[in-house]
C-alpha cells in the first residue's frame, strides 16, 4: 500500500501544501505566494507574512487535497516546518499541522526546512546516492553540506554574513529594482559583461568552506555611490552581471573544492538561488571536467514548496520518526544529525 | 560627551566594535544608524568577540532577532525589513530591550519611539570605500560614562 504525506510549509513569506505519494510522487502542490504583497516593502515583513499565512493555510490545504482527489482520512502523516524560519510564520503551520494530525490520529512529523531543500532533489532524480556534497543557497541561508547517508548531515561551511540570496535582495534594493532581487539580476545581467567590474570574491582561496558576502555588497554598494556622487551614468547590467559573476564564482568554487576533498561524485545544489541558471550552468561545466555529475530541482522545487516538506516526511515516517505535539518552532535551526 | 572615531578597514571596525563589546553590560542598548554597506553587522560582529561569543554572528535580515550567548546574551536586531515601527509590538520587543541582556539594533531609526531613554547611538558613515566616520552619541548618564571609558582605551582614537 502506498504512503500519502501532506506537507505543510509556512517557514517565510510562501504559504504551501501539497501531497506526495511515498516520497518520489507529487500528486498536488499548491504555493501561495505572498511575493506581491511584499514587493512593495523590498523584502518580507514579518508581520504582514504570519497574517497572510493565517488568511491563506486552510484554503490552500484545501486546495492540495482537492487537486490530489484524496480525501483526509487518506492520508498517512502530516509532515510541516518547524524552523528554521520567521517563528510568527512557522507558528501558523505548526499549529495547523498538529491539529489536523490529532483530529486524525495519524503522526505529526516536524521537519527541518533546510533539510527538506535537500529532499527536494530526491522528488525528481532517482540516482542520487550519498555520499554527496549539498550546496544550499537561498535568501536566508548559504550553507556547504556533506551527506555520507540520508539523515547525516556534516556541515561543512557557512556564510559568516550575509546569505547569498539577502545580497541579491539588497543590490536590487540598492538599484530600486524590487523583490525579489535574484530573477531581476539574472535577467538584467545577460545584457551586461560579467568582467567590466572587478569586485572582490570574498574567501575563494580560504582554505574553509566557509562564506562571506558583505564585503562584496559593500564594494558594490561603494561603486554605485561613487557613480552617483559624480553624477555618472550607472551600467546596471554591467554592475549586476560583474556582481552576479562574483557570487557565482565562490559558489561554485567552495563547492568543487568540497567535492573533491570529500571525493564524492555527485553534487547538490537546493534553495532559491538555485534556480539561478548561471550557478547551474558554472558549476556543471567544472563538475564535468572532474566526472563529477550536479543535480538541481526544477525551479518550482528550488524555492520554498510543500513537496519537499512532504517527500521529507515520507522517509521520517517510514523510519518512524514521530514528533511530539509539544514541539516548537525554532528560529535558528542547524542542520544535524538528530533533529527532534 | 560625543566620540566620533575614524576606522580605516572592516577589521579596525571590528576591533572598535570588541572594545565596546567588552565594556557593555546587561541591560545596555546600542542603536545602530548606517546605510546598507556602512558595516552595522561587522561592528557588531566585533562587540560579540569582545564578549567572547563562539557563534558566528550573521546578518539577521531574514529573521529580524538572532539570540547569541557570550559572557552575556546578546540580542541582534536587523529592522532593514520592518515597514512602520509598530511591527516591532509583535516581536515582543520589550522583554529584550528591558532585559538581561545586551540589546544591538541595526535599523534603529525605524523605531525611535519605541527605544529605551538610555541607550547609545552609533552612527557609522561611509568615508570611502574602507574608510568609516563612526560617531557615537549617548543618551543618559550610563552612556556619558561609557564613552569616558572608551575614549580612556589607548588607540581608540587615530
Amino acid at each position: 500500500m502506498s504512503d500519502l504525506i501532506l506537507g505543510i510549509e509556512t517557514s517565510c513569506d510562501e504559504t504551501a501544501a501539497a501531497i506526495v505519494e511515498d516520497g518520489k510522487k507529487i500528486i498536488s502542490n499548491v504555493v501561495a505566494s505572498q511575493i506581491s504583497i511584499h514587493q512593495k516593502y523590498g523584502g518580507v515583513v514579518p508581520e504582514i507574512a504570519s497574517r497572510k499565512h493565517m488568511e491563506y493555510i486552510i484554503p490552500v490545504i484545501d486546495k492540495a487535497l482537492d487537486e490530489s482527489g484524496k480525501k483526509i482520512t487518506d492520508l498517512s502523516a502530516i509532515a510541516v516546518t518547524y524552523g528554521p524560519g520567521l517563528i510568527g510564520s512557522l507558528l501558523v503551520g505548526l499549529s495547523v499541522a498538529k491539529a489536523m494530525a490529532y483530529a486524525q490520529n495519524i503522526p505529526f512529523i516536524g521537519i527541518n526546512h533546510l533539510e527538506a531543500h535537500i529532499y527536494a532533489n530526491l522528488l525528481e532524480h532517482n540516482e542520487i546516492k550519498p555520499p554527496f556534497v549539498c550546496l544550499i543557497v537561498s535568501g536566508g541561508h548559504t550553507s556547504l553540506v556533506y551527506i555520507r547517508h540520508f539523515g547525516e548531515y556534516k556541515l561543512l561551511g557557512q556564510t559568516k554574513d550575509d546569505a547569498a540570496g539577502e545580497v541579491f535582495d539588497k543590490i536590487a534594493k540598492v538599484l530600486d529594482l524590487g523583490y525579489p532581487g535574484g530573477p531581476i539580476t539574472e535577467k538584467l545581467a545577460k545584457e551586461g559583461e560579467p568582467s567590466s567590474i572587478k569586485f572582490p570574491r570574498p574567501l575563494l582561496n580560504d582554505k574553509s568552506y566557509d562564506f562571506s558576502f558583505s564585503g562584496l555588497k559593500t564594494a558594490v554598494i561603494y561603486y554605485i555611490k561613487e557613480l552617483k556622487k559624480e553624477n555618472k551614468n550607472i551600467p546596471v547590467s554591467d554592475i549586476l552581471a560583474s556582481f552576479q559573476q562574483a557570487v557565482i564564482d565562490v559558489l561554485v568554487g567552495k563547492t568543487i573544492k568540497a567535492a573533491l576533498k570529500f571525493k564524492t561524485k555527485q553534487i547538490i545544489l537546493a534553495g532559491g538561488v538555485a534556480a539561478n541558471s548561471l550557478l547551474r550552468k558554472e558549476i556543471k561545466k567544472k563538475a564535468n571536467l572532474l566526472n563529477i555529475k550536479v543535480f538541481y530541482p526544477s525551479i518550482f522545487l528550488c524555492t520554498d514548496n510543500a513537496a519537499m516538506i512532504a517527500s521529507a516526511g515520507y522517509y521520517k515516517f517510514k523510519e518512524n520518526k514521530k514528533s511530539s505535539l509539544n514541539l516548537d518552532a525554532v528560529s535558528r535551526l542547524p542542520l544535524e544529525r538528530k533533529n527532534q | 560627551m560625543n566620540l566620533t572615531i575614524i576606522t580605516k578597514s572592516p577589521e579596525e571596525t571590528k576591533n572598535l566594535g570588541k572594545e565596546v563589546g567588552k565594556l557593555a553590560k546587561r541591560g545596555d542598548l546600542l542603536a545602530f544608524y548606517g546605510e546598507l554597506g556602512a558595516g552595522k553587522t561587522c561592528f557588531i560582529q566585533g562587540i560579540s568577540r569582545g564578549l567572547e561569543v563562539k557563534d558566528y554572528v550573521t546578518s539577521p535580515s531574514f529573521t529580524i532577532i538572532n539570540e547569541y550567548q557570550g559572557k552575556i546574551p546578546i540580542f541582534h536586531f536587523d529592522l532593514f525589513r520592518l515597514n512602520n515601527a509598530e511591527e516591532i509590538l509583535e516581536l515582543s520587543y520589550k522583554e529584550y530591550f528591558y532585559g538581561e541582556g545586551l540589546t544591538v539594533i541595526e535599523w534603529a531609526e525605524k523605531i525611535e519611539q519605541f527605544l529605551p531613554k538610555e541607550h547609545l547611538k552609533i552612527d557609522i558613515k561611509f568615508k570611502d570605500r574602507y574608510q568609516r566616520t563612526i560617531s557615537f552619541i549617548p543618551q543618559g548618564d550610563r552612556f556619558n560614562n561609557f564613552l569616558e571609558e572608551l575614549s580612556r582605551i589607548e588607540n581608540i582614537r587615530d
